[in-house]
């Protein structure tokens, strides 16, 4: 799984690091979306597909599902 | 219950997509169907006041995913044909185009449309904004002109005139209340949300309403004002709220009352769900029907909905959540706060334009509003936890 965000949508929202907060963190000044790993082991896989539909600026977006 | 054979979602937008793809990220392997009302894709509603209106974004950059993502999701899309009645006992959709589609379960995920001013039909100039059309249909009025008139002193009338302003119009909004969005966030950030337009050059008319919409020629000029006065404008808005779609419903015995009156797992009736805006179902943590217009709302919403689809039976209890861009401010509000709160100021400095507040009720922390400050506002949150999660009352057995 390879893991890319568009800070350009992101609105720091926050939720993905409510979901996976090892793999995603948010600027200090404007809140947009960090991301720790772009590419995390197979048992964050649920989260992070999570926080990418829970995503309410659908911003995360996921490659190669395994 | 066993996990049903065929989904039919009615509403092909930000909730109705999420629940059938939450559906299949659970493992729903049967049919999926969507109708929806709308010819395009599923696309995202907030770019439509904000960066599909200022023209900073193509239209199709509010898709909310790639032709890809949607063929991934192995279901049949009925586009472009409106829902026109359905069928509670069958769990059958018929729509307006004659085609009748039966399912084990329906998920009803219309959302709302745009209340429209009295007058406003057939006049050319008065716009809502709810669609990727409306949207689309402001920009060019917008582009023409040169001075516009708000109606609607909430969220979606500060926003369009924020980008009105920021588009170089001249920009006037009318409302009833002390100050914008008053009623939802209380009168200390809707005095700072004041400050904001009337510093970025946007004149307000406050505690007032519309009396009449002015025209000429069939082309609107203008309003005429509770108090009298006349404000010129070649663009009106209309942003007074909106109403559930739930005309297409109506006879089918289930319970309708501003929404799809839900029990606390968002069922309607045995195999019919709601989701997303047009759903008023009981939250337990608030012991009361609620229904929120949120974009976060229709993600959460869907994800407990496609659960209890599937059997997991929980009651949906969120911490609900909204953003709000205004110019250069994005605000973050957590809960549902309330005029009626106290205010407290927990970070920042409101006097250098960033701060968290955390609104008090009776019992507690109720909400946590950040201003610029989106990830201090969300470790605020944890505080609100246990007032939105924690059942009120003891559920029944
Ligand atoms: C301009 C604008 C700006 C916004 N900004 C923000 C923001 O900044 N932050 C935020 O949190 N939220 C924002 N929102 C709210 C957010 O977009 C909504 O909460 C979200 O779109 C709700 O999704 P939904 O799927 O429940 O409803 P909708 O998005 O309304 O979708 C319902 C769909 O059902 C279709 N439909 C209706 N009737 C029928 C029928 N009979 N048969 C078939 N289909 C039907 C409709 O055409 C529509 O496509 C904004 C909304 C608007 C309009
Ligand atoms: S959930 Fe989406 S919008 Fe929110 S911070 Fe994460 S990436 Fe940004």
């Amino acid at each position: 799984m390879k893991i890319t965000v568009e800070e350009e949508k992101c609105c720091g929202a926050g939720q993905c690091v409510l979901i996976a907060p090892e793999v995603f963190d948010q600027r200090e000044d404007d809140g947009i979306v960090v991301l720790l790993d772009a590419e995390p082991p197979a048992e964050r896989h649920d989260a992070v597909r999570e926080s990418a539909d829970v995503c309410p600026a659908a911003a995360i977006h996921l490659d190669g599902d395994e | 219950m066993n996990a049903p054979g065929h989904v039919l979602v009615v509403g092909a937008s930000a909730a109705g997509l999420s629940t059938a793809e939450a559906l299949r990220r659970k493992g729903f392997g049967g049919r999926l169907t969507l109708i929806g009302a709308e010819p395009e894709p599923p696309y995202d509603r907030p770019p439509l006041s904000k960066q599909v209106l200022s023209g900073a974004w193509e239209p199709t950059r509010a898709q909310l995913r790639t032709k890809e993502v949607l063929d991934a999701l192995d279901a049949e899309f009925l586009l472009g044909d409106p829902a026109a009645a359905l069928d509670v006992e069958r769990r059958s959709v018929s729509t307006a185009s004659g085609t009748t589609v039966s399912a084990d379960a329906v998920v009803v995920a219309t959302g709302i449309t745009a209340r429209t001013l009295p007058g406003q039909s057939g006049l050319r100039g008065v716009h809502v904004v709810r669609t990727v059309a409306d949207s689309l249909a402001l920009r060019s009025a917008l582009l023409k002109a040169r001075r516009v008139v708000v109606v609607g002193d909430g969220v979606l009338g500060a926003e369009t005139a924020a980008t009105a302003r920021l588009m170089g119009l001249e920009v006037c909004v009318v409302g009833p209340q002390p100050a914008p969005m008053t009623g939802q966030l209380g009168p200390f950030v809707a005095g700072h949300l004041a400050a904001l337009h009337t510093g970025n050059g946007v004149g307000l008319r406050t505690g007032v309403l519309l009396d009449a919409l002015l025209s000429q020629d069939g082309a609107v000029t203008g309003v005429r004002l509770s108090d009298g006065e006349e404000v010129a404008a070649d663009v009106v808005v209309a942003a007074i709220g909106c109403s559930p779609c739930t005309d297409w419903l109506a006879g089918s015995g289930l319970d309708l009352d501003d929404g799809v009156v839900c029990d606390a797992h968002c069922r309607a009736a045995e195999g019919v769900w709601a989701v997303g805006d047009v759903a008023r179902w009981h939250h337990q943590g608030l012991g009361r029907l609620l229904r929120l217009e949120n974009r976060t709302n229709a993600t959460e919403q869907a994800l407990a909905v496609a659960g209890n689809i599937l059997g997991e039976d929980r009651p949906y209890l969120p911490v609900p959540y909204f953003w709000s861009d205004q110019f250069d401010v994005r605000l973050q509000v957590f809960g549902v706060p309330s005029a009626e709160n106290t205010v407290e100021v927990v970070e920042g400095d409101p006097a250098e334009g960033r701060f968290v507040v955390r609104y008090d009720g009776p019992r507690g922390p109720v909400g946590v509003l950040g201003w610029r400050m989106p990830k201090q506002a969300r470790l605020h949150r944890a505080g609100l936890v246990d007032h939105y999660t924690q059942p009120l009352e003891p559920t029944a057995p």
